[in-house]
């Protein structure tokens, strides 16, 4: 159980992190998502005792750990850069925190390590890690050198020495952002059935929107050190709170349309009346892949450009009102030519609504969205 | 049409490189290296029109006389205070002004260019600084022990004392320089890996710089080592500029009794000997310390 009451930090006269709070459960994954520089980085050190926040509290399975070290929260981390001693074998590396939690100063010296005691308790460091290595499928590595290591191969002996002392929380800082496309897919499922199996609290830093899509409970989007949203990735991709948020979830990049009254947006899109105050300047954002062609749709436009995908089109209209849209059609999709006329059609329920000033995002009087969406669903 | 073939245009080309360095370094250092050699087994003196050879009787000499015995016993005296203790304080100081960096960087930099200077500054005119700081009667040095009710030794006439007074200099000359290699050691280190040794329960300052600091500057200490190890078996200024070798060969060292024999009594024979002996002597210690370090020590 983690959470966060108003941590600010600031360095310098920068404000990095502006009074965040937040609580994941126990055993949950919680993503901190956000582009670079947003402070999740920060907010993540900060978790694991590494930095302090000017203000605001920090609190682990309960207790305020303001004024404990990183080692005494027994948090577990892994670094982007993975952050392996590069002296020390694959096993070294993994008994480290082992070595430095179980025996005392003198049981590690170069004296007290042949002490009876001491071998005893190495014994056990070395059964312990060769039991994770089982776990992780490392076990041939274990006398290699870091440097001899593939990056898959070094970012699952960080894992293996994040995971051998049975810490209380695991904090991941971007672990896969070093891999190639096709390990990082199958990484993100082994760490979150990592989760499942120790029931452990899970924090993992990315700027990714998919893996955090894929992998969290929920997700906090930052945005220039702020939460944006808090929420599960479902409400995130379909209830965004702002402009912003919707434009940084999503595989595809959100079509937004000009500023304009709501009983008059420009393409052809529609709201229900009713559904806003009158005279309410707004902003509609519909996702790529909510906008599809159809000769009895709604919007008009002119394409522009085609894209083919193999799964899928990918096509760049122009709306009338000038504004260009991305509009997703079934791979299947044929057109005789790549320019033209073309109509486009919507689920009203896909419609995104937001305030033209602030960007917050504007909820429509619910009666009315349910008769639009019948009529639609039947014609 | 080409002339020759891209591969043997290649070789040419790195011919035409290394040649010249190698041609300079065959005249310059390996053939007077092999003249010394043959030297070291006659009677050769400087200006004389024939010699005879000796087999290994300078050698001989080398070991039976006491006086070059003494100047073999020095040096190595001389290296064991100097090694050691100036790469300590060199890493003492750079982990101190490494830390100081973070909070002061300007403090840090004059600090830095004041330990650096006496490796910047020529040798023999800081010899003569330190013979009128360190002069018995007039000194700095000993009026100040004088005020705290001390009578200061003669630092460079004592027979017992000069050696370790050289060695004392010796160390302020190196420590600047060491820390210096220390500094960039330490600058290369990554941050990430303090941050993981302190997760993993590293806490203390003592823990961090041995699981950290002291591994991964492995590379830099090995070079230290051996630069500052070669740096103190071929002492020369000081010793030339202080004292000579004396007082009666109490501060008399390997390279002054070459300079000497050669230079001073022309016996050019006997001081190839030395040199040999001397040459022997670094490449043995080098050898061994590249055997004993290099096994334990990580090269990223």
């Amino acid at each position: 159980m983690i959470e966060l009451r108003n941590v600010t930090r600031r360095f310098g006269t920068t404000t990095v992190l502006k009074d965040i709070s937040l609580a994941a459960e126990e055993g949950s994954f919680l993503a901190l998502l956000g582009p670079s520089g947003c402070g999740k980085s920060t907010l993540l050190r900060i978790i694991a005792g590494l930095d302090r926040p000017n203000s605001g509290e920090v609190i682990l399975g309960g207790r305020d750990v303001r004024n404990l070290t990183a080692a005494e929260r027994n948090v577990a981390m892994v670094f982007q850069s993975y952050a392996l001693y590069p002296h020390l074998t694959v096993a070294q590396n993994i008994a480290l925190p082992l070595a430095m939690r179980g025996r005392s100063r003198f049981e590690r010296s170069l004296i007290g390590r042949w002490f009876p005691a001491s071998r005893e308790k190495q014994q056990e460091e070395i059964r312990r890690v060769r039991e994770i290595a089982d776990q992780l499928g490392i076990q041939p590595l274990l006398e290699r050198k870091p440097s001899q290591l593939s990056g898959g191969q070094k970012q699952r002996v960080a894992v293996a020495r994040a995971l051998v002392r049975e810490p209380s929380i695991f904090l991941l800082d971007e672990p896969l952002s070093n891999l190639d496309a096709k390990l990082r897919v199958q990484m993100r499922a082994e760490i979150v059935a990592l989760n499942r199996r120790i029931g452990r609290t899970f924090v993992y830093v990315t700027h990714d929107q998919a893996e955090a899509m894929a992998m969290a409970d929920k997700v906090a989007v930052m945005l220039d050190g702020r939460i944006a949203q808090f929420a599960s990735p479902r409400e995130l991709y379909e209830t965004p709170v702002s402009m912003d948020v919707a434009a940084f979830v999503g595989l595809y990049p959100i079509n937004f349309t000009k500023a304009a009254d709501w009983t008059a947006l420009p393409g052809g899109f529609r709201l229900p009346p009713g559904s806003l105050p009158q005279g309410k300047q707004v902003i509609i954002g519909i996702r790529p892949e909510h906008l599809f062609p159809d000769p009895e749709g709604p919007v008009r436009g002119k394409l522009v450009r085609m894209e083919y995908q193999g799964a899928e089109v990918l096509l760049d209209v122009r709306i009338d009102g000038g504004t260009l849209v991305k509009a997703v059609a079934p791979g299947d999709w044929q057109r005789a030519e790549a320019r033209g006329d073309l109509r486009l059609s919507y689920l009203p329920r896909h419609l995104h609504v937001f305030a033209a000033g602030s960007g917050e995002r504007l909820e429509l009087a619910r009666d009315g969205q349910h008769e639009d969406e019948r009529a639609t669903t039947c014609g | 049409m080409r002339l020759i073939d891209r591969t043997r245009a290649e070789a040419l080309a790195n011919l035409w490189l290394a040649g010249p360095a190698t041609v300079a370094m065959l005249v310059l250092i390996f053939i007077p290296v092999s003249i010394v050699a043959l030297l070291s087994f006659t009677d050769y003196q400087f200006g004389a029109r024939s010699f005879n050879w000796v087999g290994f009787d300078n050698y001989l000499i080398l070991i039976k006389d006491p006086q070059a015995r003494r100047a073999i016993t020095n040096t190595i005296v001389y290296a064991a205070i100097v090694i050691p203790l100036s790469i300590l304080f060199g890493l003492l100081v750079a982990l101190g002004l490494h830390s100081v960096m973070r909070y002061a960087p300007r403090l840090s930099a004059v600090l830095r260019a004041a330990y650096f200077l006496p490796v910047a500054a020529t040798l023999v005119a800081m010899a003569v600084v330190w013979q009128m700081l360190l002069h018995p009667n007039l000194g700095l040095v000993n009026h100040l022990l004088a005020a705290a009710d001390i009578r200061g030794p003669a630092w460079l006439s004592d027979r017992g004392l000069v050696l370790y007074t050289l060695a004392v200099i010796g160390i302020w000359q190196t420590v600047g320089y060491n820390m210096v290699l220390f500094l960039a050691g330490l600058a290369a280190i990554p941050e990430h890996l303090y941050d993981a040794a302190e997760i993993d329960g590293a806490n203390r300052g003592w823990e961090r710089f041995w699981t950290v600091t002291w591994p991964m500057l492995g590379p830099t200490t090995l070079f230290v080592v051996v630069v500052t190890a070669t740096g103190a078996f071929r002492v020369f200024e000081t010793v030339a500029t202080l004292t000579r070798g004396g007082p009666a060969f109490a501060s008399d060292v390997l390279v002054y009794a070459i300079y000497r024999e050669g230079f001073v009594y022309f016996k050019a024979g006997y001081s190839s000997a030395i040199t040999m002996v001397f040459f022997v002597f670094v490449l043995l210690f080098t050898l061994a310390k590249f055997r004993l370090m290099e096994s334990r020590v990580h090269y990223r």
